[in-house]
C-alpha cells in the first residue's frame, strides 16, 4: 500500500471517528414536557458546589412526598469546576436537570438566558426584589430560583477596639459606624492614630463593598458600552479607598496565606463581612474569642455573593425539575438549609421565620446573626449592573489596587495601567 | 483485487500444465499482503487516535483562532488575523514571554547542575544505595498542586517561613509576591524541588553505563576525583544531557501548575509578575471565555516551541556529530577521504597487474 493511499484512508477513518463523536454528542436532545405523566418514575439530577445545605434527609423528604421521583445530588469540588462544566455543556447537553450557579457568573449566564427555562411568573414575588432583579434578563424572564444571599455587615475585634479606647458593644459600634464610607474611614483614622495598627484588611475587599453600591459602575446598562475609565464614581471610590488604605489597611490580599493568618493574628480591627464570611473567620481563627459583628454597613446595604438554581431548557424533565427547584428554594427548605450549612435565605417569608430571627452565633459572642443579617438584607437598595465585561474590568481593578498596596506602583501609575488594560478588553 | 480475479481467463492458456504456475495463489498473495500491510495495521490505532484526539483539535484550534468564537452556542464569526494582532499588541504577552523564559532558565540551569552532582554522589559506592536513589525521586511523586501549596505557604510575604527565617537572622523580608524576580525564584524553587530528582535518576543511569575501566585507568594515571568527574563523567554524559535539556525545555515553556498555585487568584500576579504564557492562555480561555484569542495564543506558543525545537535540534546535531565521528571531519570530508583511498587502491592494483613492474 502506498503511503499516500494509507494517508488518505487514515484521514477518512479519522473523519468518521470525529463525526461519530459529534453525532453521539447531538443525540439525546429534545425530550421536553409534552407528555407529562405525573406518576411516571423519573430521576432528577441536582448539581451544586460547596455546601448548599441540601442534606440527604432534606432530599429524602421530597422523594417521600413524590414517590415517583428519585433525586441524584452531585456536588462539584469547587465552584470553578462547576462553572467550567456549566458553560461547556450549556449550549449542548449533559447538564443536570437542576444546575446551581453563583451570582458571579450571572453576567455570562444572562447572555444565554434563552437556553434556560424561566421561573414561572407567579413565583417571583417570593424573593427579595433585588435578588429577583439580578437574575432577570432583558426580556423580563427570571432565569434562576434564588437560594442564598450574602448581605454584608461589619465584623470587628472587641479587644482591638478596646485597646484604642473605642466602644466594643455591638450596638455602640453600629452607632459609631453608621453613615457613609467617609464615616468608616474617619473612625478608622482615629483608630490608627491611637494604636498605630491597621483598621481594615485590604483595599481590594473594601473597594468591593463600595463598588457594589454603584448602580452602573463599569458598563452602560442601556448600550453595554464600557464606561469604567471615564466614570467619575469609579475614580472617586478608587481614590477614597487608596487614600484610606495608605494608613489604615493591613495590606493583606484577600484569600492569601497572609490574610488567613491575619484573621487569627489581629492584624486589623474590622472587616466587611457577608453572612457566609462568619464561617471563614471562625474556621481560620478558632482560638480567637473576640470577633464580633455589628449591625451596620457603611453607605447603606450591600450584598456579596449568593446563588441560584437554574433549569436548562433542553433537559429531559424540565417541568419536574422546575417543581423540585421551586420546592428547594421555598421558605421551609431555605430555613433547613440555613440550619445545616448557614446559607442565608433569600425568600421574604423565610426572612421573617422565627428560627432565623432567633439564631445566634456562639463564636461571635452569641451575636444575633439571624436578626442582624435580615436587617442588612432589607437594607440593600442598589442592584449593580453587571454586563458582559464586568468581571474582567473588576479583576483588573482589584489588581490595580493590589499594585498600590504592595508598593509596586503609586496610585496614578496603577490607575493609568488599569485604563490601558480596560482599553484592551472588549 | 477485482482485476486479478478477472484476468486468469486470458492468462491460463499460455501456461503449460505441470510447470510452476505463473498465477499466484490467493494464500500466497495474502501472505504477501500480510507482510506489507500488517505493520501499518498494527501501528494504525495510535495514528487513528492521534488524528482524532491530536491533529483534529490542532487544526480546529487554528480555525477558531481566526474567529470570534462563542463556546456555548458553538458558532463564530470569521475575523481574520484580529486575534493574533490583539495578542501580539497586548503588553501582557511580552511580559508573559519574559516570565516564561526567566522561570525556565532559573529552574533548568540550577536544576541540571544540581542533578549532575547528586547523580555523581549516588554513583559512588555508598551504603543503602537504593534508599538514597528512591529518596531523590520522592518529590517527583508529589502532586504539583501539593508542592505549590506548601511552597506558597513558605513564600508568603508576611508570615511565610522563609521571610520569618530571614528576619530572625536580620535580613529584610523579600517581597515574594510583588517583585517579579523574587517571584520567579520562588516558582523556580518549586519546579526544582519537583524535577531535580527525576533528572538525577536519568543522569545516574547514564553514569552507570560509563565503563569503570576509564576510572581505573585515570586513577592509575594519578587523576583525582574532581579531575575524573570533569574529564570522564561529564563528557560521557553528553547525549543524555541533551535529552534532559530538551525535555526540560519543553516542560519549562509549558510551565503552568506552579505559577497558577502561587497565589489565591491564579492570574499571574497584580502586575503580571509571574504570568506565564500557558497561564495567560488558560485565563483567556477559561476565565474570560474568549476562545478565539486563546486559540490564537495557543498557536503563537506552538510556533515559539517549534522555533526553540529547531534551535535545539541544530545544537543537538552539532554536538552529537562531534561525539560520534572520528576526529573533527565533516561527512563530506570523510567521503572524499574514502574515495581517495579507493582510487589509490585501484591505482595500486592496476600497477600490480602490469608485469613490467619490479617487485619491491
Amino acid at each position: 500500500m502506498s503511503s499516500r493511499a494509507f494517508r488518505r484512508s487514515a484521514i477518512v477513518a479519522a473523519a468518521f471517528g470525529a463525526s461519530a463523536l459529534v453525532l453521539a454528542g447531538c443525540s439525546g436532545d429534545g425530550g421536553g414536557s409534552e407528555t407529562v405523566n405525573p406518576d411516571e418514575p423519573i430521576t432528577l439530577t441536582v448539581s451544586t458546589f460547596n455546601d448548599f445545605g441540601y442534606t440527604d434527609a432534606l432530599l429524602q423528604e421530597y422523594m417521600d412526598e413524590n414517590p415517583n421521583v428519585t433525586i441524584v445530588h452531585n456536588i462539584a469540588a469547587t465552584s470553578n469546576d462547576a462553572r467550567a462544566n456549566y458553560f461547556q455543556k450549556l449550549g449542548n447537553t449533559g447538564l443536570a436537570d437542576i444546575e446551581a450557579i453563583e451570582v458571579d457568573w450571572l453576567p455570562e449566564v444572562m447572555e444565554y438566558s434563552d437556553l434556560l427555562a424561566p421561573v414561572p411568573a407567579d413565583l417571583t414575588s417570593r424573593w427579595l426584589d433585588w435578588k429577583v432583579e439580578m437574575a432577570t434578563d432583558p426580556d423580563g424572564n427570571l432565569i434562576g430560583y434564588g437560594t442564598d444571599i450574602g448581605p454584608e455587615a461589619v465584623c470587628y475585634r472587641t479587644d482591638l477596639l478596646e485597646a484604642a479606647g473605642m466602644p466594643t458593644d455591638p450596638d455602640a459600634v453600629a452607632e459609631l459606624l453608621t453613615g457613609d464610607w467617609d464615616t468608616y474611614f474617619s473612625v478608622g483614622q482615629q483608630y490608627v492614630d491611637s494604636t498605630g495598627k491597621a483598621w481594615f484588611d485590604s483595599a481590594g475587599a473594601t473597594y468591593q463593598g463600595m463598588i457594589n453600591q454603584v448602580e452602573a459602575a463599569y458598563e452602560d446598562p442601556a448600550t453595554g458600552e464600557i464606561i469604567a475609565t471615564t466614570n467619575p464614581e469609579v475614580e472617586d471610590i478608587y481614590n477614597a479607598v487608596l487614600d484610606a488604605s495608605a494608613t489604615q489597611s493591613a495590606h493583606l490580599q484577600q484569600w492569601g496565606d497572609d490574610w488567613f493568618a491575619g484573621l487569627a493574628n489581629g492584624d486589623y480591627a474590622t472587616m466587611l463581612c457577608p453572612g457566609w464570611m462568619l464561617g471563614v473567620i471562625s474556621g481560620n481563627a478558632p482560638d480567637v474569642t473576640t470577633w464580633n459583628v455589628a449591625n451596620v454597613f457603611p453607605g447603606g446595604g450591600g450584598n456579596w455573593g449568593g446563588s441560584y438554581l437554574t433549569v436548562p431548557a433542553n433537559g429531559a424533565n424540565v417541568a419536574a425539575a422546575q417543581q423540585l427547584a421551586d420546592w428547594l428554594t421555598a421558605p421551609d427548605q431555605q430555613i433547613q438549609a440555613f440550619e445545616s450549612a448557614g446559607t442565608f435565605p433569600s425568600q421574604v417569608e423565610a426572612l421573617a421565620d422565627p428560627v432565623l430571627l432567633d439564631s445566634t452565633n456562639e463564636y461571635f459572642n452569641n451575636a444575633p446573626v439571624g436578626a442582624i443579617f435580615t436587617d442588612r438584607a432589607n437594607a440593600v437598595d442598589v442592584v449593580p449592573f453587571k454586563g458582559q465585561y464586568y468581571f474582567q474590568i473588576n479583576d483588573a481593578m482589584q489588581q490595580a489596587l493590589t499594585r498600590v498596596e504592595d508598593g509596586t506602583q503609586n496610585p496614578q501609575q496603577s490607575w493609568d495601567q488599569w485604563v490601558s488594560e480596560v482599553d484592551l478588553i472588549g | 483485487m477485482t482485476s486479478t480475479l478477472a484476468r486468469p481467463a486470458s492468462d491460463a492458456p499460455a501456461q503449460t500444465p505441470g510447470r510452476s504456475p505463473r498465477r499466484i495463489g490467493f494464500g500466497h498473495r495474502l501472505s504477501r499482503w500480510d507482510l506489507k500491510l500488517s505493520p501499518y495495521l498494527y501501528i494504525s490505532p495510535f495514528f487513528l487516535l492521534f488524528f482524532v484526539v491530536g491533529l483534529f483539535p490542532i487544526a480546529y484550534t487554528a480555525v477558531i483562532s481566526f474567529m470570534d468564537w462563542d463556546l456555548v452556542r458553538n458558532s463564530g464569526e470569521f475575523i481574520g488575523f484580529e486575534q493574533y494582532t490583539w495578542v501580539l499588541s497586548n503588553p501582557k504577552f511580552w511580559i508573559a514571554l519574559r516570565n516564561t523564559f526567566s522561570i525556565f532558565l532559573l529552574s533548568s540551569v540550577p536544576q541540571l547542575i544540581i542533578a549532575i552532582f547528586i547523580a555523581a554522589m549516588l554513583d559512588q559506592n555508598i551504603r543503602a544505595k537504593t534508599f538514597w536513589r528512591m529518596g531523590v525521586l520522592v518529590p517527583y511523586v508529589m502532586a504539583p498542586v501539593a508542592v505549590a501549596l506548601i511552597f506558597s505557604n513558605m513564600f508568603a510575604d508576611q508570615y511565610g517561613l522563609v521571610n520569618n527565617f530571614l528576619a530572625s537572622i536580620g535580613i529584610p523580608a523579600v517581597p515574594w509576591h510583588s517583585d517579579a524576580f523574587a517571584s520567579h525564584i520562588a516558582i523556580a524553587t518549586m519546579v526544582n524541588f519537583r524535577w531535580t530528582g527525576y533528572n538525577t535518576l536519568i543522569l545516574l543511569a547514564a553514569m552507570q553505563a560509563i565503563p569503570r575501566d576509564y576510572y581505573e585507568a585515570a586513577t592509575v594515571d594519578g587523576a583525582g576525583r574532581i579531575r575524573q568527574f570533569f574529564s570522564i563523567t561529564v563528557p560521557s554524559l553528553r547525549p543524555t544531557l541533551i535529552f534532559v535539556i530538551i525535555t526540560s525545555t519543553i516542560g519549562g515553556l509549558q510551565i503552568f501548575d506552579e505559577p497558577r498555585m502561587y497565589d489565591q487568584y491564579g492570574t499571574g500576579g497584580p502586575n503580571s509578575q509571574w504570568l506565564t504564557i500557558t497561564l495567560w492562555l488558560y485565563n483567556i480561555g477559561w476565565g474570560e471565555w474568549n476562545f478565539g484569542r486563546a486559540a490564537a495564543l495557543a498557536w503563537i506558543l506552538f510556533l515559539i516551541i517549534l522555533v526553540i525545537g529547531v534551535i535545539n535540534l541544530v545544537v543537538t546535531q552539532g554536538v552529537v556529530r562531534t561525539e560520534g565521528s572520528r576526529g573533527q571531519l565533516t561527512r563530506r570530508q570523510r567521503r572524499e577521504q574514502s574515495r581517495a583511498a579507493r582510487e589509490r587502491l585501484a591505482a595500486d592494483s592496476v600497477a600490480a597487474s602490469t608485469p613490467k613492474e619490479d617487485v619491491r
